[in-house]
């Protein structure tokens, strides 16, 4: 009789330890799954032509909605409203550039940094709430400034604000969205896994005892959420200006569902599954196109299937088989 | 400082109809060993509750080293050096044993000395693991915490509070769960910590373990203190017998 | 005015209790926050709509088809959607979630956004209240919530399947030991929820046209009514209702139309950052929010 047999190569428990690594073929072995992706992701645009480049771009802004959604999940804090920071963070820069007439750089950094106040200042009310009652908040949020901007029609009303300054030059319109998310994948991963990082899972275990650990729990909650709302209004900011403009559309559904999703379908918790989940899903989306609001069934149908069939994720399987020999073997 | 080490004072408080805690006072002096027992729902974890910050008292007042801590915040009494153990054990699931311990060494309080130990977190953290008796050299501290048995949670949590080197450990129903041998594995640690100086409070359900350690003892019932003294003393105090073994052994 | 205010915020506070009293009662039973519950209200509205206008069933009939089948609905959805990842509270939102927009933004794709898509009402015509007039559509409304909030009270006082569902509420493991099923009473929770769904689409809708924000909207409505009122009370929910119904008609006509949302969002904001216990709710859950 044959049967299959799993063998973990235990190469993954040792470089985890000091003794670790013994020869160029492990230091390959653990090398590679970082590199060939950064490589196809810096390499990949100039290959493939314009249009992917467009692809590529937005796949790395939601890639850092998706990122930092997990950042949020990491201590505990489901984001229904992604869409929220998104939206704030388009709309900043869009009035520093387009109302005070910035110039972009300064308009995104800007933008970026003061939405990331306004995020951080909304939400702080609101993180001493555990559960559903968190989500429940941020499903509200981008609804209710949607309906603020319709009702005292600021900021362009129902029209949005249109006519912002483009990038201008393509290189840094293509490089810094992926430097930008390479940098925020990495440094995340890094992050959790600091003794920051450990923490900030440990509220997410159990916040009671953290708090009789003498940790502020409040305070680390704060400094999550401004790093999360720096990611996701860099996001918003740099999407207004290669749109050229910023609306409603920006507190839409679809910036939050996208980035849930792909973190759900890419495996929570991991940073590294969130950006292979956007990088599924946006070029899929891009060829849904064709469907019109069909692609937003189609999001909710691979979220609904992956939140109950595959609660695991894409990325913790594709490392636990990366770490297994599998050989058949006869019993 | 060693009389009025800890002073809680005409505490109370309810719970809707519920009076948990109904105006209990006591005191304790530095390193000695206090036991708390009463019947289940007598509001003994409610009363830690409210000393650790975690509820807030209707009235009345808890006093630590001769400083005002009431309504303080969980966090900044922590700091202050009062550690205590959950009575359901709440231990990170999702992380390793050792890892568990990272979160009090990270706190402000023992952050920057380690508690005066030597080596990184991860090696401190191990120490102390090993003195509340896992196995070192074995897999033990590395395993996820979701996957260690009771008896070893039970001891995580202790743990977890030696880490932030307290001078007060508050002990819930630490002994509740583990079997036999690890509660004859453990009161020889906290009489060695008590050796040491520290101050202790000790909830339990055990009591000829308790007893054998407790320099004093209270006893709640339905929320009141209904007797107090040398663990000899009220173990003779009928009012103790009748509330806590029930009228008829009485 | 202040007739109108009355009998208009009247009219408004029961349509939100209506909307909410599914959602709230799915909730209060079983923990399950019903992210769907919005696109169930708008399923069973289309529905209900196909049955009368493509089947052409008559109309009580077609009421009695689809009351049934959102309770089926809602038995069928738990065991799909909720069953497999009951306790994990992200999954339970996230998968009730995706269910509700998956719907609503299906009908989109179908193109159901049109005014032909409204439902008749039950009673045509209208009579005057103390000289204003008020159609009978809006008395029902006003008369059907509290006929179910009256029915809620002696199903959950009276009936052993209530009974059991306040045993569920109110300590889930001691049930357990008890003998009840807890997963069949928390499918059957959901499946009352969803049939008040139903019960609220087939009064409400007919006061404008069925429309897929509106889905969207009573999401929204069902968890300010349940927040603001503090979950599994219905004392507070009949509260919350007049509340919030009552501030919104006063918003509308003193301030502008345009403001109305956003009183929901507001009361569910301020509530959960004010008062996280709600209005009349228990302190148990206080340490469940915070
Ligand atoms: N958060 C709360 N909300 C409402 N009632 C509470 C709460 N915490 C405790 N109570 C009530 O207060 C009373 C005292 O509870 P407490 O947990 O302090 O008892 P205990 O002495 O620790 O019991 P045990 O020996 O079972 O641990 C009980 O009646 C309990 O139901
Ligand atoms: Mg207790």
């Amino acid at each position: 009789m044959i049967r299959k047999e799993r063998i973990d190569r235990g190469i993954k428990v040792r470089s985890d330890d000091i003794y670790a690594i013994s020869s160029y073929r492990e230091i390959l072995y653990l090398l590679l799954p970082r590199v060939i992706p950064v490589l196809c992701l810096l390499l990949l645009p100039t290959l493939l032509g314009s249009y992917y480049e467009r692809v590529i771009i937005i796949s790395c802004l939601m890639g850092l909605l998706a990122l930092s959604w997990d950042l949020l999940a990491s201590i505990g804090l489901f984001s229904l409203g992604q869409a929220f920071f998104f939206g704030v963070g388009g709309y900043a820069s869009g009035f520093f550039s387009y109302q005070l007439g910035l110039p972009v750089p300064y308009s995104i950094v800007l933008g970026t940094v003061s939405g990331a106040l306004v995020c951080t200042l909304l939400l702080a009310p609101v993180l001493r709430l555990k559960g559903v009652y968190f989500s429940i908040v941020t499903l509200a949020f981008p609804l209710f400034f949607v309906r603020i901007i319709e009702s005292t029609k600021i900021l362009g009303g129902t029209e949005g604000i249109t006519g912002i300054s483009p990038i201008g030059n393509s290189w840094i319109e293509l490089y810094i969205p992926i430097f930008v998310f390479l940098f925020s994948l990495f440094g995340l991963r890094r992050l959790i896994n600091s003794d920051y990082g450990i923490v900030l899972q440990a509220i997410r275990d159990n916040d009671r005892a953290v708090i009789s650990s003498g940790i502020n729990v409040y305070a680390y909650k704060l400094e999550c959420t401004f790093i999360v709302s720096l990611l996701s209004c860099f996001s918003g900011a740099f999407m207004t200006h290669i749109y050229q403009a910023v609306g409603l559309s920006a507190f839409a559904l679809d910036y939050s569902l996208l980035p849930l999703t792909s973190a759900v379908l890419g495996g929570v918790g991991t940073f590294a599954g969130p950006a292979i989940g956007t990088f599924i899903l946006v070029p899929l989306s891009e060829f849904l196109r064709v469907f019109g609001t069909l692609r937003v069934v189609f999001y909710s149908v691979i979220l609904f299937l992956c939140i109950v069939l595959l609660p695991e994720g894409i990325f913790p399987f594709l490392k636990r088989k990366y770490h297994q020999i599998e050989r058949f073997v006869e019993v | 400082m060693r009389e009025n080490f800890l002073v809680v004072e005409n505490v109370s408080k309810s719970f809707g109809g519920v009076k948990a805690i109904s105006n209990v006072s006591f005191s304790l002096s530095g390193n000695s060993l206090l036991g708390i027992i009463g019947p289940n729902g007598a509001g003994k974890t409610t009363l830690i509750n409210i000393i650790t910050g975690f509820i807030k008292p209707d009235s009345g007042r808890v006093i630590f080293k001769g400083d005002d801590i009431t309504g303080l915040p969980g966090y900044k009494i922590a700091e202050k050096g009062i550690a205590r153990t959950f009575q359901i054990v709440r231990p990170f699931l999702h992380l390793p044993a050792y890892k568990n311990l990272i979160i009090p060494l990270y706190s402000k309080r023992v952050k920057s000395f380690r508690g005066g130990r030597f080596g990184d977190r991860d090696t401190v953290a191990i120490d102390l693991l090993e003195e509340v008796g896992f196995e070192r050299d074995s897999s033990v501290p590395y395993k996820s915490a979701s996957s260690l048995p009771h008896g070893y949670l039970k001891r995580l949590e202790l743990a977890r509070c030696l880490a932030l080197q307290p001078e007060l450990l508050i002990l819930d129903e630490l002994f509740s769960g583990m079997s036999m041998s690890e509660v004859a594995a453990t009161v020889p640690i906290i009489e060695k910590l008590k050796a040491e100086g520290l101050t202790l409070i000790m909830i339990e359900h055990r009591l000829r373990e308790l007893f054998r350690i407790a320099d004093k003892v209270i006893v709640l019932n339905f929320g009141e203190k209904i007797a107090e003294g040398k663990p000899s003393e009220v173990i003779e105090n009928e009012l103790v017998k009748v509330a806590y073994l029930g009228a008829e052994s009485a | 005015m202040l007739t109108g205010i009355i009998v208009y915020g009247l009219v408004n506070s029961s349509i939100l209790l209506l909307v909410a009293l599914g959602f709230c009662l799915t909730f209060g039973v079983s923990r399950i926050a019903n992210f769907a519950h919005g696109a169930i209200y708008i399923l069973f509205g289309y529905l209900m709509w196909i049955f009368l206008n493509w089947l052409k069933i008559p109309f009580l009939f077609a009421i009695l088809l689809t009351l049934v089948l959102s309770g089926i609905f809602g038995y069928v959805a738990y065991y799909v959607a909720v069953r497999r990842v009951r306790g994990i509270v992200l999954s339970e939102v996230v998968s009730t979630f995706a269910l509700g927009v998956g719907i609503l933004e299906f009908f989109r794709w179908m193109g159901f956004v049109t005014y032909e898509f409204s439902l008749p009402p039950i009673k045509k015509g209208s009579l005057y209240i103390l000289g204003f007039p008020i159609d009978y559509q809006r008395l029902i409304i006003i008369l059907a919530a509290i006929g179910l909030v009256a029915f809620l009270y002696f199903f959950t006082h009276y009936t052993k399947l209530g009974l059991s569902f306040r045993a569920i509420a109110q300590n889930e493991r001691t049930a357990i030991a008890l003998g009840i099923d807890a997963d069949r009473v928390a499918a059957l929770s959901v499946a009352f929820g969803s049939a008040f769904a139903s019960v609220a689409s087939i009064l409400v809708l007919p006061l404008g046209i069925i429309s897929i924000n509106s889905g969207y909207e009573a999401l929204l409505i069902a968890i300010a009514v349940g927040i603001v009122g503090g979950l599994e009370s219905i004392p507070g929910m009949i509260l919350a209702s007049l509340v919030l119904g009552f501030v919104q008609i006063v918003v509308g006509v003193y301030v502008s139309s345009a403001w109305v949302m956003v009183v929901y969002l507001l009361a569910i904001i301020v509530i959960l950052v004010v008062m996280p216990s709600g209005l009349l709710g228990k302190f148990k859950e206080l340490e469940e929010r915070v």
